[in-house]
């Protein structure tokens, strides 16, 4: 079954919103703080940007749907933070209850924030193994499309090209596996490679046009030969 | 943690405030009660992200690839390093793929599982790229997005869609409007917009700005 984050291609008729936050950047002062509160808590090291993201998808569907984009952030925070242990749920609900403590020594100082933000978290790994795939070769997205560590776990490869033909126009470098490090069961790089598949493969004659393509990112173990 | 129904069996997010302004505030006073986080970090994130990146970046590196042949192959090989000669680097910009638009090919950018966005070359995402709306339809029916955001085009243009579902960002390169022959990399770059470098928009033409 697809996460319900997993919407790349669903039915909608929504026509696309086009208001622009009133200071072009955030909507709300909170949304500021949201986003501020989640970066500087990920920088304790306690967590991954994939384990971010599953716990974001994990949300009961209800929720993921009803609930505004930082909302969302701050519902995957709360449970990172329960589940990491660094704070107790009685804390979220009653703030002042939580015992006033000094700084910790992993906690990112303002005087650091510009570097870390500048410098992020390269991905890319320089691994020994060859390579399956080439540039050219036509290849088959897995299916199903689940995590194969983790039943129901996180993963990068979305329903909508999952048992699809494509063909691969870049083979890239060796990237950490996004369905193991969510779930903290190491980095395992992969080849990434980019796979173009024709609308006409994806939507059959349901096809806006045939001459347009869709083009993935997709990991070595997402693929097949077809 | 190993089991993702885990989590929707145990979300502790609905013990904070209903009103969202208040569930920020209690999350980052717990943050900062149990020094967890910097309170000043804080502030220097939002400043980061509010005055220190965005479009102007990508702009920049559009502008020059337009006038400088020499980058323009640099910036199509392999633009993280070619951003980074131009001090473009950081969180969600750290691998970079620039794809340039064409007479034949117009690209677009989306990320159907989340919002994966250049965020040094231009800044947090707008609203509509995160809404639901375009996550399900940018890889179904690009074309009657590009009508809703007014971009015509050419007869023989093939859409090519960019999917971010990697840790790789992609920046599009629009296609130099006409007219702007004697402009320099400064007056260029004023006609970059935002959604033109997420394939939204076309490169505004001298005159219209």
């Amino acid at each position: 079954m697809s996460g319900v984050h997993d919407i790349g291609g669903r039915p909608c008729s929504e026509p696309i919103q086009l208001t622009e936050a009133e200071d072009g950047i955030f909507k709300h002062g909170w949304h500021a703080r949201a986003l501020a509160a989640t970066l500087a808590a990920g920088m304790l090291g306690k967590w991954n940007l994939d384990a971010s993201r599953h716990a974001r998808e994990s949300l009961a569907g209800d929720e993921y749907r009803s609930l505004s984009y930082y909302e969302i952030w701050m519902a995957a925070l709360s449970n990172l933070l329960v589940r990491s242990r660094l704070v107790r749920k009685s804390e979220l609900s009653d703030p002042g209850s939580a015992e006033n403590l000094p700084l910790r020594a992993s906690a990112a100082r303002a005087d650091r924030i510009a570097e870390i933000l500048n410098r992020g978290s390269p991905t890319a790994r320089d691994i020994a193994a060859t390579r399956r795939f080439r540039v050219g070769q036509r290849v088959r997205a897995r299916c199903p499309h689940r995590n194969r560590f983790v039943d129901g776990g996180h993963t990068r490869l979305p329903s909508y090209v999952s048992g699809r033909t494509g063909t691969i126009c870049r083979a890239g470098q060796a990237h950490v596996l996004p369905d193991s490090n969510a779930h903290f069961l190491g980095e395992r790089p992969e080849y990434v490679y980019s796979v173009r598949f024709p609308m006409s493969e994806l939507w059959q004659s349901d096809a806006e046009h045939e001459a347009d393509e869709v083009v993935l990112d997709l990991w070595e173990s997402y693929l097949e030969p077809a | 943690m190993s089991s993702p129904n885990d989590s929707e069996q145990h979300s502790h997010h609905h013990v904070l405030p209903t009103e969202p302004a208040l569930r920020a505030a209690a999350l980052e006073a717990v943050l900062v009660r149990k020094g967890l986080v910097d309170p000043s970090a804080l502030d220097r994130i939002i400043d980061h992200y509010r005055n220190r990146v965005g479009p102007r970046h990508g702009a920049k590196v559009v502008a020059k690839c337009w006038v400088d042949r020499e980058f323009r192959e640099a910036l199509l090989a392999n633009a993280t390093t070619a951003i980074k000669r131009l001090d473009i680097s950081g969180r969600q910009g750290e691998h970079v793929i620039a794809v340039e638009n064409t007479p034949e090919v117009h690209n677009l950018v989306v990320c159907t599982l989340c919002s994966c966005y250049p965020w040094p070359l231009l800044g947090l995402p707008p609203g509509w790229y995160k809404s639901h709306a375009y996550r399900s339809r940018a890889v179904r029916e690009p074309r009657g997005i590009l009508a809703e955001f007014g971009v015509e085009l050419l007869p023989k243009q093939r859409v090519r869609v960019w999917d971010s579902t990697s840790e790789i960002r992609y920046l599009v390169v629009p296609m130099r409007p006409a007219g702007t022959e004697g402009m320099d990399e400064t007056e260029l770059a004023e006609l970059v917009s935002r959604d033109s470098m997420i394939g939204a928009s076309l490169a505004e033409s001298p005159g219209v700005t």
